[in-house]
């Protein structure tokens, strides 16, 4: 479902003297349906750049992205606005959102955006709310105000709340405590179980033992400096 | 179900330019929009930005280009239409939501009567049946029904916004123009008019072409960005790759100032 081939990233800095400086070279990697690859790789070496470029918001410099059959890296922006609403899904370390939505509209906003009716979308993401352990009270509320362990769970509740057939997913157990970090782990495997093709980040090492079945490197799409 | 599956564009903007004397309005603006799009121009003031947006709604005259909307008898150039037929487009499938809600709104009629008004502008005539879809649409922008014949000077800033929007919307309009539609607004106001402003969108499948210079309001409502310096495009691409890995030195400096809160 994700295959990327000969994958580079430049950054060019116009306003610090036009700096170019390279970051990615030569990434390949596939994940397939039902299956959870991790990415591994010290802090820097290039695993959230490369979940960006998947999601289609950092630009590639050469390569392909094929997800579910489009090429991210040269697809129009509506082909990804597309991709995005019914087949990738992405569970970033950080909710952005219109202040003063309540947090159950946030959570049912996916599905809505799909067609489906406010009540169903609604009560859907009211059962992940409560299976996540948000308490009731707050469902009416705006997330912005939450504590990051609650925002987080906002969010992953937002990223589950449709079978997605592709998943990213950035830490997503961090600042989660015992009790909640089994229930993302279990949403996890239920995705799998149900063929999502997930790639993720996670730095809990048990997390990553337990849903991951294989390993990627980012440190070896390093680019090679130059002598 | 979806109006984003559409293959055609709804407009289609080629080769526009717009000069006052020697000085560039626009220049050489090019662009396809969908339907169910966001479109988000961004930019300083005198970027051209405005001028832009008053050329493609017709307000203004462009020097040259093509401004062509899929109309119900099939594609369209808006420029060579006749003034009657460009007019009619203006009351029916297009919409224009100013920043200032005093330019949008007739001041000494009632909030019904605003809304009314445009729906007689195409042809309604019955008054309960207009009255009736007054009040619906007051609902939708959330203001009570009760108001509906209070003048929108008795209004506060955020509901006369809201009371342009409904006026502009009661028509069942394809295409929506906003100029800063959230611009003079306090914070927590601008808030709740992008949450009305995003249902309506998804809703109704709009498409909506909007002028602004606030990224954060572009970033949670537009899918695309266009940016504009000097009168030209020189960055456009979906909204989250445009702010999140900027490609063009003006657009790394526009991101890069952003204050953060």
């Amino acid at each position: 479902m994700i295959a990327i081939s000969d994958l580079s990233k430049t950054f060019t800095l116009h306003n610090q003297g036009g700096a170019v400086i390279p970051v990615m070279q030569g990434a390949a990697l596939t994940v397939s349906t039902g299956e959870c690859v991790g990415l591994v790789g010290a802090s820097g070496s290039g695993k959230s750049t490369l979940m960006r470029m998947i999601w289609g918001n950092y630009l590639a410099a050469s390569g392909q992205i094929l997800v579910a059959g489009v090429d991210v890296a040269r697809a129009e922006p509506r082909e990804i606005i597309a991709l995005r609403r019914s087949t990738l899904g992405y569970v970033s370390q950080f909710l952005r959102v219109v202040p003063r939505v309540p947090t159950v509209d946030v959570v049912a906003e996916p599905l809505l955006n799909l067609g489906v009716p406010a009540e169903q979308a609604r009560d859907r993401a009211m059962a992940l709310l409560a299976r996540l352990n948000i308490p009731e009270r707050l469902w009416s509320l705006s997330p912005t105000t939450f504590s990051g362990g609650e925002q987080q769970r906002v969010n992953i509740a937002r990223g589950f709340i449709h079978p997605w057939p592709v998943m990213l997913l950035d830490e997503p157990t961090a600042s989660l405590d015992a009790a909640n970090r089994e229930v993302v782990l279990t949403l996890i495997e239920e995705a799998k179980a149900g063929g999502a093709a997930i790639l993720g980040i996670f730095h809990d090492e048990g997390a990553r033992d337990r849903v991951c079945d294989r390993l990627v490197d980012v440190t070896g799409f390093r680019p090679a400096v130059a002598a | 179900m979806n109006a984003m599956t559409e293959t055609r564009p709804l407009l289609s903007v080629r080769n526009l330019t717009k000069r006052y004397g020697p000085r560039i309005g626009c220049a050489d603006v090019s662009f396809n929009l969908y339907p169910g799009e966001v479109l988000g121009i961004v930019g300083e003031s005198g970027s051209g930005k405005s001028t832009l947006l008053s050329c493609l709604a017709g307000h203004q005259t462009p020097d040259t280009g093509e401004v062509i909307f899929q109309t119900a008898q099939g594609p369209r150039d808006v420029l060579q239409m006749a003034e009657p037929d460009r007019r009619r487009l203006g009351r029916t499938d297009w919409a224009f939501v100013h920043q200032n809600p005093r330019d949008g709104l007739r001041m000494g009629v009632t909030a019904g009567g605003n809304v009314g008004e445009r729906l007689m502008a195409v042809g309604a005539r019955h008054y309960g049946d207009i009255r009736e879809k007054a009040t619906d649409w007051l609902g939708r922008v959330e203001i009570a029904a009760d108001r509906i014949d209070d003048r929108p000077r008795q209004f506060s800033g955020g509901m006369q916004q809201r009371l342009q929007i409904a006026r502009n919307l009661v028509t069942g309009p394809r295409l929506v123009f906003m100029d800063e539609p959230t611009g003079g607004l306090d914070v927590s106001v601008q808030a709740r008019l992008l949450d009305l402003l995003r249902g309506l969108v998804r809703d109704l499948g709009l498409s909506v072409i909007i002028v602004t210079h606030d990224l954060a309001v572009v970033r949670l409502l537009a899918h695309r960005l266009m940016v504009m310096k000097s009168g030209h495009v020189v960055e456009q691409g979906l909204t989250d790759q445009v702010l999140d890995d900027p490609q063009h030195g003006y657009t790394q400096l526009l991101v890069s100032s952003i204050l953060q809160v």
